[in-house]
This record gives C-alpha cells, structure tokens and sequence, in this order.
C-alpha cells in the first residue's frame, strides 16, 4: 500500500510532466493541424537554457531558492519562447497550405537539427547539476518502506496546477484565447473577421514552447541531468500523451499526460521496467481502438 | 496565399537592410543561450564558458546571408516578372522518363566503373537499399495515403526472421527470403488490424508505437534476439549455390573457383550490389504493376477519399490491410538482404530515426513517385556521405537539408504523378477537361 502510494506521487509527477509538454502537442495539432516533431526538442533546448541559467546563478552566488527558480524560469521561458517562434516562422510557415505531410517531414528535419545544434554547441555529454532542492516531506513510514514525497515533487506538481488553472483562464476568459479557438475552428473565416491568424498561430507556438520550457526546467531540477536525446523520448511520450487523452482537446492532453505517467511507474514498479513504454503503447493501442479519437477528443464528424 | 507574396513590389535596399536586421537579432536571441553560452565540465562541477566570438559571427553570418539571399531572390523575382508569362509546356514526364533510363544504366554499370573501388558500390548499395525501402513504403504512404511512422520494424522482422531461422534451423538467404516476406506481411496485418479506423495522425503514432514496441521488444528479449549484443555470422548469399570465399568447404565450390577467377573481396561486394538491384528493380515493377491491378486502384482512391471508397461498396478493411501488408513485405525482403549484407543485426539499427528517414525519402521524393524516391534516396544517402569530411555536421546538415528541400518544394522534388488512367484523347476532347 505504502509502495503504491509512493508510485502514484511518482506517477503524477512524470505525468505532470508530460502534460505539461502533451499541452504544445495538442495546441498547434488543434490550430495547423500538424503533428510538431520538433516540441519534443524544444523542450529539451530548454533544459540546456536551464543547466546553463543553473550555473550562472551558482557562479554570482546566488542562494535565494524561490529567487533562483523565479529566474531560471523567466530566462528560459523567455528564449524558449523564441525558439518555438523561430521554428515555426522558419519550418512551418512557409508549408501553410501545402500537403499534410510536408510540415511532417519539415518537423522532423527541424528535430535532427535542434538535435545535433546542441549535441555540437553544447557537447554530447551528459550535463549534471548540483541537486537544487533537496529533502521532502515523510508521509507515511511503514515498518518496510517510508513513503516520501519530494520538495521537487511538490513543486512539479504545484507548477502544474497553476499553469494549468492560468492556461484554461487564458484560453477561456481572454481575447487572445478566442482568436485562439476561432482560429482553430476556422481560421480562413477568422482571417475574414480581421484576426491576425500569422500572429495568433506564431504565439500559439511561442506560448506551447513556453509551457514545455517549464517542463524543462522543471526535469532539470527533478532529476539533474540532461542530455540532448531527452527531448525525443520526452516528446514521444507527450505526443502520445495528447492523443491518448484525444488530440486538440486541452483537458485531454493533461489527462494523457498523467494516465502516461502513472502507467510507466506502476508498470515499471510491478511489472518490468524494460517494458514500459511496450506498455505505454499497447495501451495507446488498446485505447484508440475503442475510441479512435482519444479519451476526450470529439469524433470528427465528416460531412461528403 | 502566395498570391499576395508574390504581388508584393520590389525590395528597396532599406527594405532588405531592416528585413536582414531583425533576422540578425533573431539569430542573436536564438544564439546567445546556445551558441553564446556553454557549460564545462570542471572538476566535477559545471562551469559556463562564454563564446561571444563564435556567436558574434554567428549573427554577422545570419546576417549577410539572409541579405545576401533576399537580393537574390529580388533579383530573381524582377526577372521573372519582366519575362512574358508564356505558358511552359510541362515536360517533367518526359524528363524523368529519361532521367529513370539514365540511372537505370548507370546503375547496371556502375560496378564495372568502380570495380576496384569497394566505396563507392557500398554507398552505391546502401542506397539501393533505401531505394528499396522506400518503394515499399511508398505503397503505404504515398498509394494508400496510410502514414506510417514505424516502417523499420518490418524491415526489423525481416532482418530477424533470416537471422533467426539461419541460427537455430540452418536456413540459406534464398530459402529465409520469402519467409521473411510471408513473416513481415503477418506483422503489417497485425498492425493493420487493430487501426482500421484510426485516420491520419492518429495512424501516424500508433505506428510509431509499433515501430518502438519491435524495438523494445528486440532490445530486452534476450533470449530471441540475443538483446542489444545483436545477431552475428549471418551468412552471406550464395549464387546458385556458389558461396563467395576465399576457401571454399571440402569437396564444394566457391564462385571464384568454379569461374576459374582468383579469389578477390570485390566479387561479392559487386554480387551483393547486383542482388539489391535485381530486388529492387522487381520491387518496382511488382508496385507498377499493382497499381495498374484492382487493388492498386482502390488504394489511389483510398487516398484520395475514404467515404467515397465506402460509398461505392469498396471493402476499406481489404484495401488497407493488403495495402500494409504488401509494404510490410518489401521492407521485410530489404530486410533479409540488410542482415545478409552486413552480418551482423542488432537492435540499433532499427530505430526511429531509420523510419523518419525512409518516410523523408518517399515525402521529399513527391508521394506516390517512383522516380522520386530514387532521387530522394540519392540525396539523403549521400549528404550525409559527402559530408564525410566534416563528420560533426553531417546530420546538422542533413536536417537543415530535410527542411530547406520541404520549403523549397512542399510537394517533393517529382510531384506531377503521371495518372493511373488516361482516357483516350477522343473522349477527352469531349468531357470537362
């Protein structure tokens, strides 16, 4: 019980993660319709910016945990952000409209180079990083097993939480959420209503690149290391993730997340840690074949 | 769209100069964390290094580039417009026609060329093979409109079953080739299966799950696959029965001896080049052929419209299921020839990126083109060779490449599909078109 109790803490953590990046996913599936390849990538790009903002505030001593966090993630955000930007306007923008595949393969190319860029200008070790957070909080000590959940634990989750209450605020409640949605559900008619829909699809991508730049930092600060591969198993998991909880939908791709999440850790726990993504997969699999369009998604209604 | 870009006037040089401007401070900002910036490993403990040389001329290079590039492209624009809008007879059939005889006989005489120089068939080889695949996967993706991002694990299973049959029941390539096949085709209707319903991108990840789940599979099951170690001494192909080595077993003969030729390594290497021709080039009439058949057409129509299909009484589940399996056969039989070629499988070779890369070929091929794959697999298999020199930037520039042919040409390098079916210059006349 104790140990169930501590994968599922576990679980939600990776999960929150993984929603965290499942939420890029779903929002440029749901504006452009593509699948970008590329958001696993950048989420990893934004684990480097961390390591790196890491360092830099070690060097000008700077001990203020809230303070450093605060900073780590503004930077990161901040050069994310224009990452997801230049991506786009790059790789994508000049495939509006042509096949479905060709932003595919664009995406995928986009990958290999975020990749290798950073394999050459960051080095292909892996980067570890002094523990930032350290200790938890005992919650329950069985005479076999203590269940613990850790202060960076806390944290995941609790990052998550707000970003997700501020996210469905600013998709629901603001301007830019609407031009958001109307753009979604038809973005020639909105273009006709005198949106910028250039400009609402470019901060759609900057605001996913954002999201996975906390994801970013937050990986960073939860396990210490990062390397340049992080970003493909990540950004499968998190894709898989948003079309398991049905893909453009926002709640959806959180569930996803999460259900990924707790799955690799119980499976992992109980079953056999080599095969969890095996796993991971089936159940994908097993999923779609019952509800083709994810758990929450809306089945695409065809009209000939 | 396009249209608007198009309309849009001729740069004036501040024009050029602020648009080169912002995209210089872009490559700032985009720079200044990763080229900018990097942390060392000193003594244990991450130290941040500072190259704001490297990073300066990185911005002065994004910089001369992108206004280097706009004046080019203004220039080129002006001319074109100046130039009478004559319509260009569309010759590309023609052209490719050709194009595909000219590279057919270079193919066949390419080893005669370079029979001394191992290289050069290797490489010559390893496109074929990638050629080979990408026709396979061709009939998924660019026929029957299915996307497939997991292609390598029939090319896995295909490896594996010759691999596996040679080590534990003695099979020689010629007799594990068609069971591999018949394996590979087993494995595309289990995956068909349980997706027929799924659409687009959907398809696009259970098939990368598919492709994964192999890949696990092969890595931890150590008992089948010998784990991540691999496969080794798989034997090479014998023509005939002829092995190529150097001493052949007692009382058998090997190709040199029953030829009467001195032993040289060249001979299967140049034996090896002409069997994944063979293999390929009756790829390729076997997929021309069935798209000339009943099935091949219901997979164009698949592609085009699914409801349609439906509407005329078309049995989707068949269409689909045939379309996965015959492709799932051919990358099977690269497959086979794959762990023959090399001696050696293991799981790396069949990862993601292998995938990505066969689906690169045929997308920037131009769906659906024959020719196209060839071509695209001559570009992809030889960037990354030809930038053999500078190996740290290889697969930068690879990637770099994928996006810039994509920009370039959204519909790949050979997009005008040469119809299936032409109605007859009469009837032509007198329809719509």
């Amino acid at each position: 019980m104790a140990y169930a109790l501590q994968q599922l803490i576990n679980g939600l953590t990776l999960g929150a993660v993984y929603g965290l990046i499942a939420i890029g996913y779903t929002m440029v599936y749901g504006i452009i319709g593509m699948i970008n390849f590329a958001h696993g990538d950048i989420f990893m790009v934004s684990a480097f910016i961390a390591v790196t903002a890491f360092t830099l505030l070690a060097a000008f001593d700077i001990t203020s945990l809230p303070l450093a966090i605060t900073a780590v993630l503004i930077v990161a955000i901040f050069f994310t952000s224009a990452y997801g930007w230049a991506v786009e306007r790059m790789a994508y923008r000049p495939l509006r409209g042509s096949t479905r595949l060709a932003p595919l393969i664009s995406a995928i190319g986009m990958s290999i180079f975020l990749q290798n860029m950073v394999q050459l200008t960051q080095g292909a070790r892996v980067k570890p990083i002094p523990p930032v957070i350290e200790g938890g909080i005992v919650l329950w000590t069985t005479p076999d097993f203590t269940v613990q959940i850790a202060w960076t634990q806390i944290l995941i989750i609790l990052v998550t939480v707000v970003l997700m209450v501020a996210f469905t605020w600013l998709i629901t409640q603001t301007s830019f959420g609407r031009q958001q949605r109307a753009c979604e559900q038809d973005s020639t008619m909105t273009a006709l209503l005198g949106i910028n829909v250039d400009r609402t699809i470019s901060l759609t991508f900057m605001l996913g690149a954002a999201l996975a730049a906390v994801a970013g930092v937050m990986v960073t600060v939860y396990y210490g290391v990062v390397d340049f591969y992080i970003g493909f198993v990540a950004g499968i998991k998190a894709f898989t993730a948003a079309v398991l909880g049905g893909i453009g939908s926002l709640p959806g791709a959180m569930l996803g997340g999460l259900l990924i999440g707790l799955i690799e850790s119980f499976w992992a726990a109980y079953l056999s840690a080599e095969y969890k993504d095996v796993a991971t997969f089936a159940i994908l699999i097993l999923v779609l074949m019952f509800r083709p369009s994810g758990l929450l998604g809306r089945p695409e209604v065809e009209k000939v | 769209m396009s249209a608007v870009i198009v309309a849009r006037h001729a740069r004036t040089p501040t024009e050029r100069f602020k648009d080169a401007a912002w995209v210089a401070f872009v490559a700032l900002l985009l720079g200044i964390p990763m080229v900018g910036m990097t942390t060392v490993d000193q003594g244990g403990a991450l130290v941040v290094t500072t190259r704001f040389g490297v990073l300066a001329a990185f911005v002065a290079a994004s910089f001369a580039g992108r206004f280097a590039f706009r004046w080019v492209m203004d220039q080129y624009r002006t001319r074109r417009d100046a130039k009478s809008t004559t319509v260009k007879v569309d010759r590309t059939a023609k052209v490719v026609q050709v194009l595909g005889w000219g590279i057919l006989g270079v193919a066949l005489f390419l080893p005669a060329m370079y029979s001394d120089n191992r290289y050069v068939v290797d490489t010559a080889t390893t496109v074929l093979i990638y050629v080979m695949l990408g026709w396979g996967l061709n009939v998924v993706v660019g026929l029957a409109g299915l996307l497939d991002l997991g292609y390598v694990a029939f090319y896995a299973v295909g490896a594996y079953t010759y691999a596996l049959l040679f080590t534990h029941f003695g099979w020689t390539f010629w007799e594990a080739l068609p069971a591999a096949g018949a394996m590979a085709a087993t494995f595309g209707i289990l995956l068909g299966y349980p997706i027929l319903r799924l659409r687009g991108d959907y398809l696009a990840i259970v098939t990368l799950g598919f492709g994964e789940i192999i890949r696990v599979i092969l890595v931890n099951w150590t008992e089948l696959s010998n784990g991540p170690n691999g496969i080794g001494s798989i034997p090479r192909p014998t023509l005939f029965g002829l092995p190529f080595e150097r001493n052949p077993a007692e009382g058998e003969q090997s190709f040199a001896t029953f030829f009467g030729l001195e032993f040289s390594g060249m001979h299967r290497i140049i034996f090896l080049y002409y069997l994944i021709l063979v293999l390929a080039l009756l790829t390729n009439l076997f997929v021309s052929r069935l798209r000339k058949l009943p099935v091949g057409r219901a997979w164009e129509a698949l592609r085009e419209d699914e409801i349609a299909c439906k509407a005329m009484g078309m049995n989707v589940t068949n269409v689909k299921l045939s379309a996965f399996a015959i492709g799932a056969m051919l990358g099977g039989f690269a497959g086979v020839f794959f762990a023959a070629r090399q001696g050696f499988i293991s799981p790396e070779s069949f990862t993601f990126s292998e995938s990505a890369i066969i689906l690169a070929i045929v997308v920037l091929g131009g769906m659906g083109s024959q020719m196209g794959v060839v071509l695209a697999a001559l570009v992809l298999v030889l960037l990354p060779e030809l930038g053999r020199n500078f190996a740290e930037y290889r697969m930068l520039l690879f990637g770099t490449a994928m996006v810039l042919i994509m920009v370039w040409k959204p519909s790949g390098l050979l997009s005008s599909r040469e119809p299936t079916i032409r109605l007859a210059k009469a009837s032509a006349m007198g329809g719509q078109k």
